[in-house]
Order: structure tokens, then sequence, then C-alpha cells
């Protein structure tokens, strides 16, 4: 579904990403992990197109990321649910979920009670302004906002980040539980092992390469990861 | 003060008010959106003056009705509007603030010079679009034509509010200065709300210079950077980059001046600034604006 070959990204004259390649098939949790400043987040900034790539390619459905307008992209189904969770705070609510249909605003009326249904702390704050949401609430309205778009692949990135250990609990079943409706998810975590819990596959990164990839549930029993990223 | 004197200048301010609150609209949807103060912006009056200044001869001679020559200003202000922001602004628009800043400023001397150049430095008189009698209110003589002029601004400013609100381009111009990554994974193509919002920006500038001409009939090739200048201070005042806050400063600096001016009349620019200044120096962030840090 999403192919990615010989990625190379960088912020001005130094270069962030060397080479990478990685695929993620139809239906799969896939989590990239590693430590703060691996260029995890980059890598699904290239793809969605909020950073430019130098070269490689980027395929999904067989459409060239790299060279389609990023506004353009959510019109593929692929939706991105960006690190620091980036809701708009003086929209409500509800005005967050619509904008997540900005660009197909059929079935808007069904979606957005699907969410709700799904995220009932949502329902009982549609009225309220994004911003005085607490953390996780926020979360929860930036998956909300991409599940708006129907998407057939989300990429998250962090979504664990700042919340309490019972809320990164909620966060990760919600993103099985999306999963299982079909959608297919590259997840960026640090909190490694919560995410390969739920993973098919994973990839390891470290100073901008791929170091490592495989089945999930190897992976948490492998020494090494264990070693660097799970503190056992 | 008597009562009718009170009353009369309620009015003038108003009146003065909806103008600056019009031309305020322009900065602060500008500055919400890319973060920059178009300077430029008060020469966009002076520029929808000119047309209803040649136009309006010309529809009266064509025996048309001379408010066509409105709809003629508000498209040649949106077409200069997105002209400028296409041509001077975007090129610099990630050389840094200080670049556009610059680029603003040269662009409105660049506008008044070539309004010199083409249309002469002697000023000229619009002719009147509208000449209503006066009416009595409350034992007031009230000029219809003032009351016309503020009931434009209130519908501009009402339909303005609309639009933001329930429209889809409208809601990506709320959408873009909160938050702009989140906008383009939404889908919005931010170079053209950019541009949108230039075109809106302008179109209200025209209407401004419209209601500016029924009051004071005179078109010069500067008459816009006194009062550009004055709505952009009304902008800052109300909080710049909140659309209700320009509003509601243009509405209070024309009040203050007005009022002011009926006491010391020479003294009443140093005077409604001092005020501003005051009121600044309380809330620096302005009365609508919210303290946030700099979006990185």
């Amino acid at each position: 579904m999403l192919k990615i070959t010989n990625l190379a990204v960088s912020y001005g004259a130094i270069e962030a990403i060397h080479g990478v390649s990685l695929e993620v098939h139809d239906g799969e949790i896939v989590s990239l992990i590693g430590a703060n400043g691996a260029g995890k987040t980059t890598i699904l900034r290239t793809i969605s197109g909020l950073k430019k790539a130098d070269k490689g390619e980027i395929l999904f459905d067989g459409a060239d990321l790299l060279k389609t307008e990023p506004s353009k992209i959510i019109n593929l189904k692929l939706a991105h649910v960006p690190e620091g969770r980036h809701i708009f705070p003086q929209m409500t609510v509800e005005e967050n979920l619509e904008m997540g249909a900005f660009t197909d605003g059929k079935d808007m009326a069904a979606n957005m009670a699907d969410v709700f249904e799904r995220f009932s702390r949502l329902k009982e704050r549609k009225k309220q302004l994004a911003g005085t949401l607490s953390g996780g609430e926020q979360q929860m309205l930036a998956v909300g906002r991409a599940l708006m778009a129907k998407p057939k692949m989300i990429l998250m990135d962090e979504p664990s980040m700042g919340l309490s250990p019972l809320l990164v609990k909620e966060i990760f079943s919600i993103i099985r539980e999306v999963n299982k409706k079909g959608i297919t998810i590259l997840l960026v975590e640090q909190n490694a092992k919560m995410a390969l819990s739920i993973s098919n596959r994973a990839y390891v990164m470290e100073t901008g390469k791929i170091t490592m990839e495989g089945n999930a549930g190897e992976m948490l029993k492998d020494d090494r990861v264990k070693k660097a990223y799970l503190g056992q | 003060m008597t009562f009718s004197l009170f009353f009369q200048s309620l009015i003038n301010g108003l009146n003065q008010g909806a103008i600056y609150a019009l031309i305020a609209l322009g900065y602060t949807m500008v500055y919400g959106i890319i973060r920059m103060i178009n300077f430029a912006h008060g020469d966009f009056i002076m520029i929808g003056a000119y047309t209803l200044f040649y136009t309006i001869p010309m529809m009266i001679h064509a025996g048309m009705p001379a408010w066509i020559s409105v709809f003629l200003a508000v498209v040649i202000c949106a077409a200069v509007g997105v002209l400028v922001e296409v041509i001077a602004y975007k090129p610099v628009r990630r050389a840094g603030s200080m670049s556009a800043l610059i680029t603003a400023l040269a662009m409105s001397l660049f506008l008044e010079n070539l309004a010199m150049v083409l249309f002469g430095a002697k000023p000229h008189n619009v002719q009147k679009i509208f000449d209503l009698p006066s009416v009595n209110v409350l034992g007031v003589a009230l000029p219809l034509n003032v009351i016309l002029t503020i009931g434009i601004g209130v519908v501009m400013m009402a339909c303005l509010q609309i639009f933001i609100k329930s429209t889809k381009i409208g809601k990506a111009m709320r959408a873009v200065p909160q938050d702009r990554d989140a906008s383009i994974l939404a889908g919005i193509n931010v170079n053209k709300v950019i541009t949108m919002t230039f075109a809106i920006g302008s179109a209200l500038a025209a209407v401004a210079a419209l209601m500016y001409c029924a009051k004071y009939p005179r078109v010069t090739n500067d008459m816009g950077s006194m009062m550009g200048l004055k709505a952009f201070i009304a902008a800052v005042l109300g909080g710049i980059g909140v659309i209700p806050g320009a509003m509601l400063g243009g509405i209070l600096v024309g009040l203050i001046e007005i009022y002011v001016k009926l006491f010391a009349p020479g003294w009443y620019e140093a005077i409604t600034y001092g005020i501003l200044i005051v009121i600044l120096l309380v809330k620096p962030s302005g009365i609508l604006g919210k303290n946030v840090g700099e979006k990185v």
C-alpha cells in the first residue's frame, strides 16, 4: 500500500534521512521506533508533503506522493495525525471534525456520528473550543479528525506523547480498533513496547537509517531491541 | 454638551469608525494568515477612489446607474490586491518578516507614486453616487447619506462574519492562521487561501473608498496613507489578527476621534492616539487580542 524507496531528506545542508526504504502492506499496523532525533517524524512529514525530499520515491496505492501537491494527498485517503496533535485551538470540537472532512463532505453527518460514538467525551464537548480540551481529549480529537476523511491509511506520530499511562492504553486500543475496521496504520512511537505489542511488523531507526526490520513480536524478544528501546 | 450635539457626533463617529473598521479588517485578515503587515493596504482605498472618480461619469454618460461603479471598484481593488500579493509578497514570504515589511512599504510608495504619474498630483472631486436628503431623528437633522454609509459598513461586516463562519473557504481562512500544517493535512491549499484573503481584504478597501468618498468626495494619490495608518492602529487596538477586534478597534478609533475633536479640534489626533497608547499599555495584545506566543 505504501512503499518508500531510498528516501533522502535534508534540513539545510544537513542530511537527516539517508536512503530509507520501507513498506507497509494493506491492513497492517507497522511501527517505526527509535530514539529522539532518529528521523521518524521527518519520514512521516515527508510522506504527507510537509517536508520536501531530496531524492527517493514514495508510492501510495500507485500514486507518487513526492509529485503530489501536499494539500491533495488527503484526497488519496491517506490521513496524518501529527506529533503534538495540531488541532485547531480556536475552533470547536465539531468544527475540528468538519475540517477532517474538508475535501470530502459526503456522509459527514454519519461519519461524525461514528466518531462521537467511539469518543463520547468529544460528543459531550462538541461545542467547546478545542484548545480548552485536555491533552488526552485533544489526541482523541486528532484521531477523530483523521477518521472523518474516511482514510485507507493513517500515519500516526507519537499518539501517546504526554498522556497518562491509562490514556496511553486507551489510545493504543483505539489504534487497534481503527485497524480492525480495515485502516492500515504506520505508527511512530517512542513507547516501543506498546507499539510493538500491537504491530504486525516494525522498523527500527537510528540517526536517519533503518537498522532493523521484522516481525514485531520477534522484535519484542530481540536482545538488542530490549536493551536499547525496552529498557530491559 | 447638548443632546443634539452628542447624538450628531455619535452618528459621525460611527460613520468614521465604520470606514476605519472596513480598512482595519484588511490589515488584520492578512496579518492573521501570513503574519505580515501589508502597508500598501491603505493605498488600495486610493485605487478604489480613483476607480469611482473615473467610472461614475462613464456610467452616468452611458445611461447606467452610478452604483455599478462600486462593483467595478471592488473588482479592480481585489485584482490589484491579488496582483500585489502574487508579484511582490509571495516571492519574499520565506525571506523573513523584515523583507516582507520592507516590500510592503516599497509597494505602498510605488502605488502612491504610480497614481501621481497616472492621475496627477492635484486632488479630484468624486461625483456623489447617492444624494439623499436629511431626516429628522429625535430633533437632530441626520443626512441619510451618513446613515446609509454606516448601514453599508454594518452589512459588509455581517456578511464577512457569516462568510468566515460558514463557507468552506471561510473555514479554511480561519484554519490556516491557527495551524498551517494541520490545514495542509486537511487538504487546504494554503497559497489559494492567502490569495483569497488578499482579494477579500482589498475588496473591503474598495467599499471603504465608497464610504469615504460619500463623506469627503476628494481623491488624491496619498489619501490612503494616513487613513491606512489609522486603520492599522485600529486593527492593533482591537487585537491584530482577530476579525471582530478590527471591527471594534475601527469603531472605537472613529468615535474617540470625533468626540475628542469636539473639545480640542487642533489636538484631536494627539489626544486620540494618546488614549490608544494608554489602552495598549494596559493590554498590549489589543482589546480582543489573545496573548499567545509565536507559533513555530
